[in-house]
């Protein structure tokens, strides 16, 4: 155990500077975490966040500014270093090893040992389980990492961080992936290592859970320090025009587009195991929001429509063409565009340059006798990179250097430059900020009123009733209810996403964010 | 616990299948049963004759050292193609050192031990800190040590006359009819068996080949622990070069050549992901025994020289065939489990319910491999 109440700040950051090559991800990173606290560090999209807390973590060194701990000025090399001082981190994206158990997931390379240096894997079982009972979930410790769900893999990573004890704890959007329930139970564990007097530093882009959860927020913006505040002298409102430095008009967009005809047509679409007769229509300049549960099977039917998993039954339609099964490469052709979910594996090439992943998947319309050269590529990356505000200095700017949003803009520049006449949209926003999601918004809504169709899944519903002319529920691998914008409500849509027979009583684990 | 995997959804004949299909070892270790004992209703001599047993436990010793070693490199994402070069080597030294030196057998055993050691070493700096691609560092240090075997062997050779009597009777010698040579090569076995099973380097080992990056993230220490397996390799391909020699009792240029790749197949034949981060050294022990045991047995059997190697392609092809499809399965059956339950996490009222011991047999049976 650290010592409980210690006095004074457990870190201290004051005017890091951080710079990749010519991109200056961090100007001024300033932050100052107290021990018995949950400090909020909030920001738009390159920010700064992530870079200042990989410094933190050891996976960065600064170029330069204070860095403390404990109140000792201190300079990680590596991971093991921040480690061993007292520093857990929770990554946005998990970080696990598919062919190793769930236990020692959690416990690599600081397992408990038994006799002769053993591992001693009956401690190490009774411990994970005691972490989870304590968090409050059921996952079975022996079973593998390989094939869990995001919510399920991001509780393990909590564990991990819980069960290293330390006296620093940093959460980078841990709550994406999670239910309602389990963001609780993540809430009070935070509040129980607040109480032993740790320090917690919490990034979020969900106001209501800073403003329930944190005690001191901290707003950065392009790479500089803004402000830290106590959070019952701010609000949301000040908190978001101090994040983008304006005020967000609206976050949804929504215009009035005019409703053509079909553009996607699926009859009785159905796999086993994933879902069930499913059958919808999206008309040209309609945004149809595909909403449920995580894991009810809304990204399978959107993978199987695009041809990337394969269906037992049923038939896809495109503009009252049949669309190929198992073909994505058909569907493209046919018109159909699709941003994945998880974009850092599906939806980039991020080894590769701005200008190589937008012109990804249209080089075959660019090659000269042939030949692709890169000057083709960023002629045709140009535009779409400028109208989506990407903000990279370069087009040849690697796309594993860029955060979230901007990744998102290149993923969604890239489908463009397809012109499409559908596109299929996974977790639009995931993990993006506020001012980029607005602005994220107003494309799909601008691409609608240019007479796309638009099928986007969502677990927040604020995003689906805000943007969608209409709502269908999944519940299970079915559509349980199909819905007007007229009459969508956070009720109705909610009812429909758990109304499976038998299954009524998880109704309070919606993954979805009930606006507050 | 019984509700990650439904127990219910497969019958417990299905389940003792799948997990008969799963087990490797056992797979393996069943079709090598099969082969000697056809072998041996063919020509009574292969188990029965007067060396029959010996040479079935004692040929197969240096391709399980070399199996061994190779495990350990290929479980952390990496490859020693070396090893055959090294062992080559190492066996020359061991009869140098006879010739030159007056120094006592466990002497020599060592240094060449030390040999294999140091030429390992060579090989997981420049794959550690080099950060070039191990298949391309080890091609290259194979023609390496080869090239210096060459040169400094020239055309000479050493013949079982420059060697101790002492030291060739550990090669011909048995305790309890177990060969000394084969028990040498089963100690190792189990040592560093149990090293990757128990000891937290051996499972970061494992983390290191599922997933680089990760490991990294984990503080683990990367660098450090594949010079380790590359260092191992080296020296059990060093001592695999001293057991050769004294089998043998002669050493030629030409020790050691190509047999790091059947180390690779034994590794693949046994159920040791080529990608890293699973596959256990008894699997790759029993894919070394089998293909030992394979290449005696055909010309017993009759079967033409072209077949024996395609014999031992299709084994290897059929191993990694087999593995992509037992993961694929994996992945589905996980995945729907997941489905079904509409997430693991998804489950219960928001009380803190009691965690169940998840020891009911069978029911985990998907996932105890993976503890072990």
């Amino acid at each position: 155990m650290t010592q409980a109440h210690q006095a004074g700040p457990v870190l201290e950051l004051g005017d890091v500077t951080k710079s990749f090559g010519a991109v200056v991800a961090l100007r001024s990173g300033s932050l100052t975490v107290d021990a018995g606290s949950i400090h909020a560090l909030i920001g738009e999209n390159g920010a700064g966040k992530s870079t200042l807390i990989k410094i933190v973590a050891g996976v960065h060194r600064r170029d330069g500014g204070v860095f403390r701990f404990q109140g000792q000025d201190v300079d990680f090399t590596s991971t093991a270093e921040s480690k061993t001082a007292g520093i857990a981190v929770i990554y946005q994206e998990p970080t696990l090893f598919p062919d190793l158990s769930v236990v020692e997931n959690i416990f690599m390379g600081r397992q408990p040992l038994g006799r002769g240096r053993r591992i001693d894997y009956g401690a190490m079982i009774d411990e994970a389980e005691a972490l989870f009972a304590r968090l409050g979930v059921h996952i079975d410790p022996r079973r593998p990492a390989r094939g869990l769900s995001i919510a399920d893999q991001q509780i393990i990573e909590i564990a991990k961080a819980i069960s290293l004890d330390a006296a620093l704890l940093i959460m980078d959007e841990p709550t994406a992936a999670l239910s309602g329930v389990e963001v609780e139970r993540l809430f009070a564990v935070a509040r129980s290592l607040r109480d032993e007097g740790r320090g917690l530093v919490f990034i979020s882009h969900r106001f209501e859970e800073v403003f329930d959860l944190c005690d001191t927020v901290t707003v950065m913006r392009d790479g500089t320090y803004v402000s830290t505040k106590k959070i019952a002298e701010t609000t949301v409102d000040a908190l978001v025009a101090e994040m983008v430095g304006r005020e967000v008009a609206d976050l949804f967009p929504k215009t009035e587009a005019e409703i053509g005809e079909v553009v996607l047509d699926v009859q009785g679409l159905s796999s086993a195991g994933q879902f069930h007769d499913v059958t919808f229509q999206v008309r040209a300049g309609e945004i149809v929001g595909l909403a449920g549960l995580v894991g009810a099977g809304r990204s399978e039917i959107a993978r199987a429509v695009f041809g990337v998993d394969k269906y037992d039954a049923g038939r896809v339609e495109l503009l009252g063409k049949p669309v190929p099964a198992r073909r994505p490469r058909a569907a493209i052709k046919a018109g159909m565009a699709f941003v994945p979910e998880d974009r850092r594996k599906q939806g980039l090439v991020v080894e590769e340059s701005v200008a190589r992943n937008v012109a990804g998947v249209i080089r075959r319309g660019l090659t000269t006798a042939g030949l692709l050269t890169s000057r083709a590529e960023n002629r045709a990356a140009g535009p779409w990179a400028g109208r989506l505000e990407v903000k990279t200095n370069a087009l040849d700017m690697h796309a594993t250097t860029m955060s979230g949003g901007n990744q998102q803009k290149v993923v969604i520049a890239k489908w463009l430059a397809t012109e499409p006449k559908l596109l299929i949209i996974d977790e639009p926003t995931r993990g993006i900020d506020v001012g980029t999601k607005s602005e994220v918004h107003r494309l799909l809504s601008d691409l609608a009123g240019q007479g796309l169709a638009i099928l986007m899944i969502s677990s927040e519903l604020p995003e689906v009733l805000g943007m969608a002319d209409r709502v269908l529920v999944v519940c299970e691998g079915r559509i349980t209810a199909d819905i007007d914008r007229a009459d969508a409500t956070p009720e109705n849509v909610m009812r429909a996403a758990t109304n499976a027979a038998g299954t009524a009583s998880t109704a309070t684990d919606a993954d979805v964010e009930v606006p507050a | 616990m019984t509700t990650d995997i439904q127990p219910s959804a497969v019958s417990p004949a299905q389940r003792v299948v799948k997990n008969l299909l799963r087990s490797r070892e056992l797979a393996v270790a069943v079709v090598l049963v099969l082969l000697i004992a056809v072998t041996t209703i063919k020509s009574d001599s292969f188990l029965f004759g007067s060396t029959g047993w010996r040479d079935l436990l004692l040929t197969p010793s240096m391709l399980i050292l070399l199996a061994v070693g190779q495990t350990c490199v290929i479980i952390t994402r990496n490859v020693d193609l070396s090893v055959g070069s090294t062992m080559g080597l190492t066996a020359y030294l061991t009869g140098r050192l006879f010739i030159d030196t007056n120094l006592p057998i466990i002497a020599v055993v060592l240094a060449g031990v030390l040999m294999g050691a140091g030429l390992g070493l060579i090989n997981g700096v420049l794959v550690a800190f080099g950060r070039v691609p191990a298949l391309v560092i080890t091609l290259g240090t194979m023609y390496i040590y080869r090239g210096a075997f060459l040169t400094w062997a020239g055309s000479d050779r050493i013949n079982a006359s420059d060697m101790p009597r002492a030291f060739k009777d550990l090669g011909t010698d048995s305790i309890l009819g177990i060969p000394i040579l084969t028990i040498v090569a089963l100690a190792v076995l189990c040592a560093v068996g149990y090293y990757l099973r128990t000891a937290r380097g051996g499972r970061e080992l494992y983390a290191i080949g599922s997933d680089p990056d990760a490991a990294e993230l984990y503080g683990l220490k990367v660098n450090r622990r594949i010079l380790f397996a590359f260092v191992l390799s080296g020296a059990l391909a060093g001592l695999a070069g001293v057991v050769s020699a004294a089998r043998f009792g002669t050493v030629s240029s030409s020790v050691g050549t190509g047999i790091e790749l059947e180390a690779v197949g034994a590794a693949v034949i046994g159920g040791v992901a080529i990608f890293g981060g699973s596959g256990t050294v008894w699997g790759a022990a029993l894919g070394a025994f089998l293909l030992v045991t394979i290449n005696r047995s055909l010309p017993v059997l009759g079967i033409s020289g072209f077949w024996q190697q395609a014999v031992v392609g299709a084994l290897i092809v059929g191993a990694i065939v087999l593995d992509r499809v037992l993961v694929n399965r994996q992945e589905r059956a996980l995945v729907a489990a997941r489905d079904t339950r509409s997430g693991s996490t998804h489950q219960g009222p928001p009380s803190l319910a009691p965690v169940v011991p998840s020891s009911t047999p069978g029911s985990d049976s998907e996932s105890e491999e993976v503890v072990r």
